[in-house]
Formats: structure tokens, sequence, C-alpha cells
């Protein structure tokens, strides 16, 4: 009954999308004016209609209701329920009705709260989120239906890649997706403004918040998973650059770029078709990512469905709404009236070089990712890695750095050089008492972490720089937001280079009671023995470590095995100092009673994720402080309409 | 799909930059489009075809059939090593399989998962014991080191020990003649 419930209430979103389409677009035209009512109406039940599917599914999912296809066959009743309810979206039907019910309802708190756009921009922003909504339905009521039911319920269902069952997966997922969907609204904007050339500073304010959230979930999305992917797959890396990881960084590194040149609208006037463009690459990178994380297309570690019939269906939707963004900025782009000039040193050229530098990363990692399916066109398979991305990233990473600490500095529209280069003297001087220190101390670094750290700690002195010679009281949150956001960049910096310069690894075949060295500690096997959890098995080693010949501290590791399905496992164990963690991985039992041990001594790694959190916040900060003065805005502009009224009485 | 070109801001911009990112999607669209629809080699080849099983001594899984050596595994004769366990549901699937390759004369040898003895012999006593040998992996020790990450899977073993192919997950009627090619190829 609530399956078909469910069903019944997406059919119904769907109708509704297409109304919303139709009435916006009926709108726009000559003699549809009495349609312009209904949009925002019908936007806001089609968001809680289709939210009300999506909760029929999770109560299915907790329910462990096995007559539906799509919970026999992911989950399993003996699950905890955490990973009942991560089961929800932890699979191809599921993750694509997330997808679309965080599109509704972004859809519907648009129409709600959104006042600032010219009414017609408007209209268009609603009909175009509509349409892009559209497709996704057709997909999942055509070819996907999450609630499908079986002829015959098995009697219990296949469980969750074993993977995933793991509580950072739990809710990973779902933030990237908040972030990925969440850019379908400035697509829907720049679409909306496209169509009705309104491209200026109220339209980059109307867009910001929504690229803010998007991107501050997109942020902490991105540090959850490369965290996720240090603790659970056991190999000790942070980042692979492989083609899923790399589908999160590319809309990332768009939506950054559209943060700062958004910034440049709402202020300058400027940068016009750039931001416009930019709209439309943010959500296009979602979409691509996606498509390529779907479609089976690229082999990757965790590419979860390997479907070439729903990858054409992708790619299908991809051509229709990417292909029709790009020709209609093509036809549109000219007829956006330049915006303001701007002096080659200013705030506004920093962005733009921001821009630029953001822009290179994202065609380096684009076509690095593309780039086996392009040999494989021709016959030879390659996979394209670290030895590609670091260096090519670095080019262009580097001087974006080195403009990050002079840019906000910067005044807008123009500025003299010479005004700013005394108050950089600071951070050049901690960048370079660090740079000494390496060199007197770490002689045989490698040159990238070497710069990697240097430049971090110039940066962290310099995004510090704009708060100071102010009043903190009446200083903006955005800017508090800019420069914890810039922080959060340079501590994930340093603790990058930290880790490829000083990390220690140590891979040993151990009897009980043995003791290892690895770096500052001592780590010694203490037993290894069977535990058993809800749905698998366990080796467990315990280990007692101690630091500089401290009292030690016991660590536990697992080697675990899964019966359905059927997989094994390594829970790593960490311990977390301030100055790095350990990370060690029980292995395989070796012959003769010995058993293999991977010990890693990563000296300030955790920086790395405490700079994405960092740099999270920043938005938030940013995002609360532009959202609080657009409703003071709103106020002000009331209590004047309404004492004009009464004046004019 | 951004390249810098089109960064410059809004000066002295000529007209086709404004065509250039839609240009560049058509690329990505024909490349992908070649890639989903080229017939590709999806399966899983495990790392380790084409190399000699590890070394192993596994104790007998039932006392009723000899425990699993790599010595043993060298015999001259092409013959089948088939992962299992008494929990793994696809593995009784696969039973009637096994069973018919026994009948025609084909080894099979077996390398039981994380099991008891009892549960073993419960199984098969229900499914049949198509098995030369049954090695008892406690630990999914030799699983591992021959490449296999679940079960059921079945490999090819030539006469000189050498891993020939890797059969994953259970074996279904439609797969016999793939596996007795295999076995051919590896005697020859």
């Amino acid at each position: 009954m609530i399956a078909e419930l469910g069903l019944a209430m997406l059919w119904l979103a769907a109708a509704l999308a297409l109304l919303q389409l139709a009435a916006g677009a009926g709108a726009l035209t000559a003699r549809g004016g009495e349609l312009a009512g209904i949009v925002r109406p019908v936007a806001v039940v089609q968001g809680v209609l289709c939210a009300g599917a999506f909760l029929s599914l999770i109560t299915l999912f907790l329910r462990t209701d096995l007559s539906v296809k799509l919970v026999a066959t992911n989950s399993h009743s003996l699950k905890p329920v955490i990973f009942k309810l991560a089961g929800t979206w932890g699979n191809h039907e599921g993750s694509m009705l997330l997808w679309v019910t965080v599109m509704a309802l972004c859809g519907g708190f648009i129409a709600l709260f959104e006042k600032r756009l010219r009414q017609d921009t408007m209209l268009a922003t609603l009909a175009g989120q509509a349409f892009v909504s559209l497709g996704f339905y057709a997909f999942m009521l055509l070819s996907s239906n999450p609630f499908e039911r079986l002829a015959e319920p098995p009697p219990e269902g296949n469980g969750l890649n074993p993977l995933l069952q793991d509580i950072g997966l739990a809710f990973h997922p779902p933030t990237l997706y908040l972030g990925y969907v969440g850019l379908s609204i400035a697509f829907s904007f720049a679409i909306g403004a496209l169509v009705t050339r309104d491209v200026g500073p109220a339209f980059a304010r109307a867009m910001r918040p929504w690229v803010l959230g998007a991107w501050i979930f997109l942020s902490l999305g991105i540090t959850a998973g490369s965290y996720w992917a240090y603790y659970e797959l056991g190999w000790g890396g942070w980042w692979f650059w492989d083609p899923v990881e790399n589908a999160s960084l590319m809309p990332w590194l768009a939506a950054t770029a559209l943060l700062h040149s958004s910034t440049v609208l709402a202020a300058r006037n400027a940068l016009r078709a750039w931001t416009v463009m930019l709209g439309v690459v943010a959500f296009s990178m979602s979409m691509i990512g996606t498509f390529l994380v779907r479609s089976g297309i690229l082999t990757s570690v965790h590419a979860f469905a390997v479907d070439p019939e729903r990858g054409s269906f992708i790619l299908a939707l991809l051509t229709i709404y990417i292909g029709g963004a790009l020709a209609l900025f093509a036809l549109r782009a000219s007829t956006i009236s330049e915006g303001t000039r701007f002096a080659a040193v200013s705030r506004e050229s920093a962005l733009v070089f921001n821009n630029v530098m953001l822009s290179a990363i994202l065609g380096i990692v684009l076509i690095g990712t593309l780039y086996p399916l392009l040999t494989e066109a021709f016959g030879e398979k390659v996979s394209v890695g670290p030895p590609y991305f670091n260096p090519m990233a670095a080019i262009f990473f580097v001087p974006m750095l080195l403009v990050m600490t002079v840019g906000p500095l910067l005044r807008w529209r123009d500025d003299r050089a010479g005004r700013t280069t005394g108050r950089l003297a600071l951070p050049a001087l901690a960048a370079a008492i660090v740079a000494l220190g390496l060199v007197a101390f770490a002689p045989v670094i490698k040159p990238l972490p070497f710069l990697g750290m240097a430049l971090a700690v110039g940066l962290a002195v310099a995004s510090v720089l704009p708060l100071i010679g102010r009043d903190l009281r009446r200083t903006p949150l955005p800017t508090y937001g800019m420069v914890v956001s810039h922080l959060g960049i340079a501590v994930a910096l340093f603790g990058v280079g930290s880790d490829s310069a000083f990390s220690i690894e140590k891979l040993v075949a151990s009897r009980v009671g043995e003791t290892h060295s690895v770096g500052p500690w001592k780590v010694t096997l203490r037993d290894i023995e069977p535990v058993a959890g809800p749905n698998w098995t366990a080796l467990e080693a315990a280990l007692a470590a101690s630091y500089d010949g401290g009292s030690p501290s016991i660590l536990r590791t697992q080697s675990r095995n899964f019966t359905s399905p059927p997989q094994q496992t390594n829970e790593s164990a960490l311990h977390t100092r301030w100055n790095g963690q350990l990370y060690a991985v029980l292995g395989e039992e070796a012959d003769d009673g010995r058993w293999q041990l991977r010990l890693w001594w990563k000296p300030f790694v955790p920086m790395i994720w405490y700079g994405g959190i960092l740099v999270g916040l920043g938005g938030l900060l940013a995002l609360i402080g532009r959202l609080s003065r657009d409703i003071k805005r709103t106020r002000a502009e009331a209590k004047i309409a309404y004492r004009r009224e009464r004046q004019g009485r | 799909m951004s390249d810098p070109a089109t960064a410059a801001p809004e000066t002295n911009r000529p007209g086709w930059v404004l065509w250039l990112p839609l240009a560049l999607f058509v690329g990505f669209f024909v490349l992908v489009m070649v890639g989903l629809f080229r017939p590709a080699d999806r399966e899983v080849a495990s790392a380790f075809i084409g190399k000699p099983l590890p070394a192993f001594d596994l104790r007998p899984a039932v006392p009723e059939r000899p425990g699993l050596k790599t010595a043993e595994m060298a015999t001259g004769k092409p013959k089948l090593l088939n992962v299992f366990a008494s929990w793994c549901i696809p593995c009784a699937a696969e039973a009637p399989q096994l069973a018919a390759l026994a009948q025609q004369g084909v080894e099979i040898d077996g390398v039981a998962i994380r099991d008891r003895q009892e549960d073993v012999q419960r199984f098969l006593g229900q499914y049949g014991n198509p098995f030369a040998r049954i090695g008892a992996d406690d630990l999914s020790a030799v699983q591992l080191a021959i490449g296999s990450s679940g079960v059921p899977e079945t490999f090819v073993i030539d006469g000189k020990g050498v891993i020939r192919h890797q059969h994953i997950g259970d074996i279904r009627a439609e797969d016999i003649p793939t596996i007795l090619a295999k076995l051919q190829e590896a005697g020859g």
C-alpha cells in the first residue's frame, strides 16, 4: 500500500512539473499573463508530493518490505536500522528519487521565498527547474521505478554492499547530493536569466545563497568522502583521483568559481556572461559526474551501476539539458550587455584570475578523467592517476594560492599595487621561516610538499589580514566567512603537504607479542581474537601503541567478513594526537603464525579534514550573513512602504 | 567544458568564442557515445590468471575426503577448484552443475571458506559431494591468495598447477560448455 501511495505521489509530482513548465513558459508569452499566478503554488505542491514519495520509500526500507524489489535487492532484515535508512539512497533508484526530491524541494523553496528577481525571470527560472526535473521523473517512472513490486517476495533480502555499511557512508552521499542538486538551482537561474536577458546584480544576489548552500554541502561532502576512503578502504590514502572522486571535485571547482564571479556581479555588475556560463557549467559537471559514475563507462573502485541502458538514458538527459543550455548561452550571451570595466590591479582582477585558474584545474581534472575513455576508443587501456593530476593541478593551484593571499586585500575597481605590498610582508615572512625550517630540518623533502607547506603557512597568515585594523563587531559576516574558508584551504593544504612529506609506512609480518617501531611510535601486537557483529564476523587484533616511550593506548583493527553478500573489509584503527595520526590495518595471516600488519605514522594528516570543515564553516557564516541581511532589507522595505501608505492617507 | 579561453572577461570577444563551450560538449558527447555502445569486455579478470597457485596446505574440511595441498594440485591433469561455503545460497544452487561436471569425469577440488565440519557435512549430504578433496580455509587466507573475492567461485587449474580461468559466481547450466572448453584448453 505504501509503495503504491509513493508511486502515485511520484506520478502526480511529475504531472505538476509538466504543468509548472507549461504555465511558466505560457506566462512569458504576450497573452499568457493570467497563468503566472499558478506557477509558484504548483512548484510548492510538487515539492511536497515528491518529498512524500521519498518518505514512502524510506518507510519501506525501515520496515524491510521485501515485496518491493528495491528493498529486496538492497536490504536485509538483520541490518542495523541506520543502514536500513541509508539503504534507501545507497542504490541507483533510491538515489535518483533523492535527487529529484532535493530538486523539487529547492524549487518549492524558491517559489516561497525568492522575492528579488523580476517576475518574468522568476517564472522562467521555475519553468527551467521543472524542465530539468521532468527528465529525472521520466527516467524513474519509465526506466527505474523505485517502487516496483516483486510477484513473489523472497524470504530474505540481499543486503547492502558491506563497504557502504559505515556511518560515514550513510550520510556522505546525501550531503554530496544536496550539493550536486543545489547547483541545479544555479542552472535554472542561469537559464531564466538568459531567456529574459536579465543578468545583473539582482540576479547574482538571488542566485548566490543557493550557490553558497550547494557549495557548503559539496565541501563537506567531499571532506567526508575523503575521510571515509581514508579510514574504511584501509590503504592509508585520502585522495586517489578516482573518477568518482573527480565527479565530486569538478562541480566543486565550478561552484567555487561561480561563487567568486557572482560576488563580482553582485558588487560591481561585471562578469555577466561569465557568471551565467559558470551557472550552466557547475550543474553540468554534477550531471556529467553522475553520468560517468552511473553508466559504467569508466571503471572505478566504487562506481555502482554498470548498465549501458541507464547510461544512455542519462546521456539523453545530459544532451538535452547541457546542450540546450549551452546553445541558449551561445545565442543570447552576446545580447547581455557588457558589465562595468575595472582596472588591472583590483579585487575584480584577482577574482577573475581565481576564476581562470579554477577553470583550468577543472579542465585538467575533466581531461584526466575522460582520457582513459579516449584511448579506449582507440583500443588502448590506460589509467590516469596521481602522476598526471598532482603536478598538472599544482601548475594552476600554486599561482591561485599566491593571488588568494593578495586578492582579499585589494580594493574594488581600481587599486595601487604599492598599497598592499607592505601588508604582505608578514605572510611572506611566515612562509620564508617555514621554508627555511624545512630546509634545515627536513632537507630531503620533495619540491611540491615543500612548496605546499610554506605556501600554506603564508596563506594562513594572509587570510586573517582582512580582519586586521577593522572594527571586528561591525565586520560583516560574509567577510568572516571568506577569512575562515581561506584559512581552511591553508589548513588543509598544510595537512596535505605534511602527509606527503613526512608519512612513514611500515609493512610487517608480526607474531603475537612482537613490537615494531614506526616513526616515534612503538606498536606491540597483543593478541588476535575472533569477534562477531550483527551481520559479520571478524578477526580483531589488539595493538598496544606508545608514543615516544609514553604509556601505551590500545588500538583495535579488524578484518571483517560479511556473509550477505560475501565480502571482506578491513577496519583500520586510528589513534589521533594533536600532531598526527597512527594508522593500523590488520592483513592476512602469513605462514608460521605471523600476521601481516600495516602501520603508518602520518604527521598532521587530520588537518586535511579540519581544513575541509573550516571551508564549509566559512561558507555557512557567509550564508547566514547574506540571508540575515536579506531579511533585514525586506523588513526595512516593508516598513517604508507601510509609512508611505499611511502618509498617503 | 570550461576552457580558459572563454575566461577572458567580456572584452573584445569574437562571436565564435560563445559557441566554444557547446563545441566542447559535442566532443564529450561523441566520446561517450563511442564508449557507451562499443562492446567492451567488462569481465573482471583476476590478476592471478596465468600464475601458479600459491603455496598452501589446508587440513581436511570433512573426514571422508583428504585436505588440499598445493603440491597435490599439479597432477598433470586439468581440474576445477571450487571455492564454496555451506552458508552460501548460490553454492547450493550450483551443486547440480558441479555434480554434472563430476559425472563427466572432471576432477573437482573444494575449498570450504569459514565453515564448521558438521555444517559442511550437512551441506554435502543435502546437495551431493562432487569433490575429490576438500580443504578447510578457516581464515579465507587461500581464498584471498588466489584472487577470489566471494563465494562461490571456480578456478580452472591446468596440469602444472597454474590458474587458467576464473568463474565468478555460481555455475549455471549455460556456463558448463565454457567451463568444459576452458578445461580442454588447459589440458592442451
